[in-house]
């Protein structure tokens, strides 16, 4: 039982890394279209 | 009848026949055949496997740049295009393909939201020119864009929304996770710990309530200092509430935490107005080109404004100098170029193509077409079916209603949770927030196809049609004379007559002088008119007289024409000239080449079809007989169109009128749907519900099937969204339904009704494709 006492205040320090790594990304343009990259893997580049 | 590989269209026959990809394929025409060529040429035929809708139809005969030319921004090497054209997903993938195939590009990226292309390319190895002529060989256009700040701003707010989603999405995921051993509760968690997941859930909730939940409290604080209870303010008191009432249980270690139901109540609730954004603004897109005409710099009227090819026309105005063609697509739906030349009218928001331009300013600003059809797009938008304005204002009673409960539930129970919990599940969200969705879209949708919404209001109306009346002139015809049959009568042949015609008649100002074509023809001296009678003028020397027979016998003495032509029932034109009879001209209104098939399609489709012509008995009844309508009345007064559509009304009919828009202007009122044909017309003049930008009857049949799947969607989702809070209401005003619960059935309801709200509008049914072809009609009636 002692762990939560690591594990929980780890949890949510990991929550706050990842909404920070997401604001980086989300920044960057790379969810600027949802739309077109998903039919890219219908194409076949050559 | 079959269909065009490349743009679906029924193929007419004889049809075009290619050898294409491997195997023989019909086309419509020219230009189809070109594309297609052109791009199993470059080895992109796997567009034709991947595409989900069939290509737009290319300008006839493709139009490539004549010469060099050199477009803003060329030698940065550098550009964004906006793409016109494109149907969905394959064909961003073919421009992409294109592009980068050409030598020199040295970067190509398509963005499907908002349709452009950014192009970056060497300045010493190819031009701007090349590629966007490149583009058009496949079918495409593409013009220049500045990308302006309204753009950047648009991606600022979308990247914000997309920041609160997650947060929330997250949020919640993990506030259920601290949630998770109190809900189990099988005594193995000490209260310690306990104390630990609430702490954490605490902090975790911050985020979402300060971050995710702005909007909501930005709202509510926006309502409270306009002093109207909208539906924000019952969603931020429970926010607010909810999340007041764990933090102080939290703090004090007594009572209940809902954390868990605080974070998804937003996520979902941030989910649903996602979604709407999405789906308005990808409606709003086809409007967009219009309200943007020309940020920043607007000229001012009467100035002489230059206009390079690929260029948007900054103003409406008329050609000084140049000959080119412009795109009118977005303000017609006509996806052809339309020829210019000196002293022809460019429309402000449409696009030159082929060569440089010189340009008077008539209108700027907010005066132009453009911006006028926007003006009118958004009024439409503005006026609701009656249905929503019903479901508008149960919804302002019910959020009052769902305060006053929530007080006296919340007090009499000594309970916040239940206050709480009515506050949440009951705020009509979904009621109100569903059908301008649809609306959006739906003017959206009929915009895409070349019809002008203007009174959102007759999109009910038009789902109960019953019958749907005719003005003749200019709707089923095409409102201007034509000539249908020439009758030599000496031996200059049939085309020279016209010709010479033609040439008489550019002095004229008679309606009938439009049936000739303006050629060049031979120079004219002293022209001379009779009014009523006809033209007079001398040609290389000779006297020649254009108009009814009695003036042109009054030439020289000449024999009556009249036994040579014993079968003429249209209007008749005479030409003579000193030596005697030259021609005789029939000249009739010709029926719209679609007319019979799209009455046939209104009568398949249920409608009693009815003609009220304003002209002669006969001529309405051959129309009427042509075209198969059983219902016919000649030579009507505006009056008489007013009283047959009345009495048709008195009879419990929904009659939608169909009219040029501007002679019958009471009639269309009184109708409860009206259609106006906008062709020639400034648009923004015509007073009818729905204007047919690009002419075209069809449009009545789209417009129809918009306005019943709109409808539709929107009865389902009041349905739903009613029956809901009908069923919520007292069970949690009874203290049945907890917060958790309550977050849950209102987000997911909200969320249920968007859905519901982005089905496909505009699908064309399955079976289509087999029936487009439409019956052959019968061009003329004589």
């Amino acid at each position: 039982m002692e762990s939560l006492y690591l594990l929980v205040p780890l949890s949510v320090a990991l929550v706050f890394v990842i909404g920070w790594v997401f604001w980086r990304s989300l920044e960057a343009g790379q969810f600027d279209d949802l739309e077109r990259p998903a039919h890219d893997i219908l194409a076949d580049d050559d | 009848m079959e269909s065009c590989f490349h743009c679906g269209e029924p193929a007419g026959a004889p049809a075009r026949r290619a050898l294409v990809l491997g195997s023989e394929r019909v086309f419509c025409c020219a230009g189809c055949e070109a594309v297609a060529c052109t791009i199993a040429g470059a080895g992109l035929g796997g567009y034709y496997q991947t595409r989900t809708a069939p290509a737009s139809r290319p300008s006839t005969p493709i139009a490539e740049p004549a010469r060099e030319i050199a477009f803003p921004g060329d030698e940065r090497g550098e550009a964004a295009l906006v793409l016109g054209g494109v149907r969905c997903a394959a064909c961003l993938w073919l421009i992409e393909e294109r592009l980068r195939r050409l030598p020199g590009v040295t970067r190509a990226d398509v963005n499907y939201a908002t349709q452009r292309a950014h192009v970056a390319w060497d300045p010493g190895r190819t031009r701007l020119a090349k590629i966007i002529g490149a583009l058009r060989g496949i079918g495409y256009g593409a013009f220049p864009y500045d990308p302006s700040r309204a753009a950047a701003q648009e991606q600022r707010e979308q990247r914000a929304a997309l920041w609160r989603l997650f947060v929330a999405a997250f949020g919640a995921m993990q506030a259920m996770m601290y949630a998770f051993p109190a809900y189990v509760g099988d005594g193995t968690l000490s209260a310690d710990a306990a104390q630990l997941m609430r702490w954490a859930g605490l902090l975790l909730t911050a985020p979402v309530i300060l971050v995710s939940c702005r909007p909501f409290f930005a709202g509510a604080l926006r309502e409270m200092r306009l002093r109207r209870i909208g539906l924000d303010t019952p969603i931020a008191l429970g926010l607010a509430a909810a999340y007041a009432a764990s933090a102080w249980a939290t703090v004090s270690g007594t009572g209940e935490v809902y954390f868990d139901s605080i974070c998804m109540l937003a996520f979902l609730l941030l989910g649903a107005r996602y979604l709407e954004n999405a789906a308005r603004r990808r409606a709003a897109r086809a409007l967009d080109p219009l309200l943007g005409v020309s940020p920043g710099r607007v000229p001012s009227v009467g100035a002489v404004v230059d206009v390079a090819p690929g260029q948007k026309i900054p103003a409406d105005g008329l050609v000084l100098e140049g000959l080119s063609s412009a795109d009118e697509s977005l303000l017609t739906g006509e996806s052809r170029p339309v020829r210019k030349a000196r002293g022809d009218e460019l429309i402000a928001g449409s696009i030159n193509l082929e060569q440089p331009l010189s340009m008077r300013v008539t209108r700027a600003g907010g005066d132009t077409r453009a911006a006028a059809i926007a003006r009118l797009a958004e009024r439409g938008a503005a006026s609701r079916p009656h249905l929503v304005e019903a479901a508008e204002r149960v919804a302002h009673h019910l959020t009052w209603i769902v305060l006053v409960l929530a007080a006296a539930a919340g007090t009499s129970a000594a309970d916040p949770w239940i206050a709480v919990a009515v506050l949440v599940v009951a705020c009509p969200c979904a009621l109100a927030l569903a059908a301008p969705v649809v609306l959006a879209r739906a003017s959206g949708a009929l915009f895409a196809r070349g019809i002008l919404l203007t009174r959102a209001a007759a999109l009910g109306p038009l789902d109960r049609l019953t019958d749907i009346v005719f003005d003749k002139t200019g709707t089923l015809t095409h409102g201007t004379p034509q000539v249908t049959r020439t009758l030599p009568l000496s031996s200059l042949d049939a085309d020279a007559c016209v010709a010479l015609a033609g040439s008489l008649e550019r002095a004229s100002r008679h309606p009938l002088a439009r049936a000739f074509p303006a050629g060049g023809g031979e120079p004219l001296e002293a022209p001379l008119n009779f009014p009523g009678e006809g033209l007079e003028a001398r040609v290389a020397g000779r006297r020649v007289r254009i108009g009814t027979e009695a003036f042109c016998q009054a030439l020289c003495v000449l024999p009556p024409a009249g036994p040579a032509h014993p079968n003429f029932d249209g209007a008749h034109v005479f030409l003579a000239d000193e030596r005697g009879w030259l021609a005789a001209f029939e000249l009739a209104d010709e029926l719209r080449p679609q007319a019979a098939a799209i009455v046939e399609r209104l009568k398949l489709g249920g409608l009693a079809v009815h003609l009220a012509s304003g002209d002669r008995r006969e001529i309405g009844q051959s129309v009427a007989r042509a075209l198969w309508i059983e219902n016919c009345t000649g030579a009507m007064t505006p009056q008489d169109k007013y009283a047959y559509v009345e009495a048709l009304q008195k009879r419990g009919r929904v009659v939608a009128m169909v009219g040029d828009g501007l002679n019958d202007a009471p009639v269309l009122a009184r109708a409860d749907v009206s259609f106006a044909m906008g062709g020639g017309a400034d648009a923004a003049q015509l007073r009818a519900d729905f204007v047919l930008l690009g002419d075209s009857l069809q449009g009545i049949l789209h417009a129809r099937r918009i306005a019943a799947r709109a409808m539709r969607l929107i009865r389902q989702n009041i349905a739903w969204a009613l029956g809901y809070n009908v069923l919520a209401l007292p069970l949690a005003a009874a203290g049945m339904i907890g917060p958790w619960q309550a977050a849950l059935a209102m987000g997911a309801s909200s969320l249920a009704v968007l859905l519901n709200a982005m089905r496909p509008l505009d699908a064309e049914p399955k079976w289509k494709a087999s029936t487009s072809s439409f019956p052959s009609p019968s061009p003329s009636y004589s």
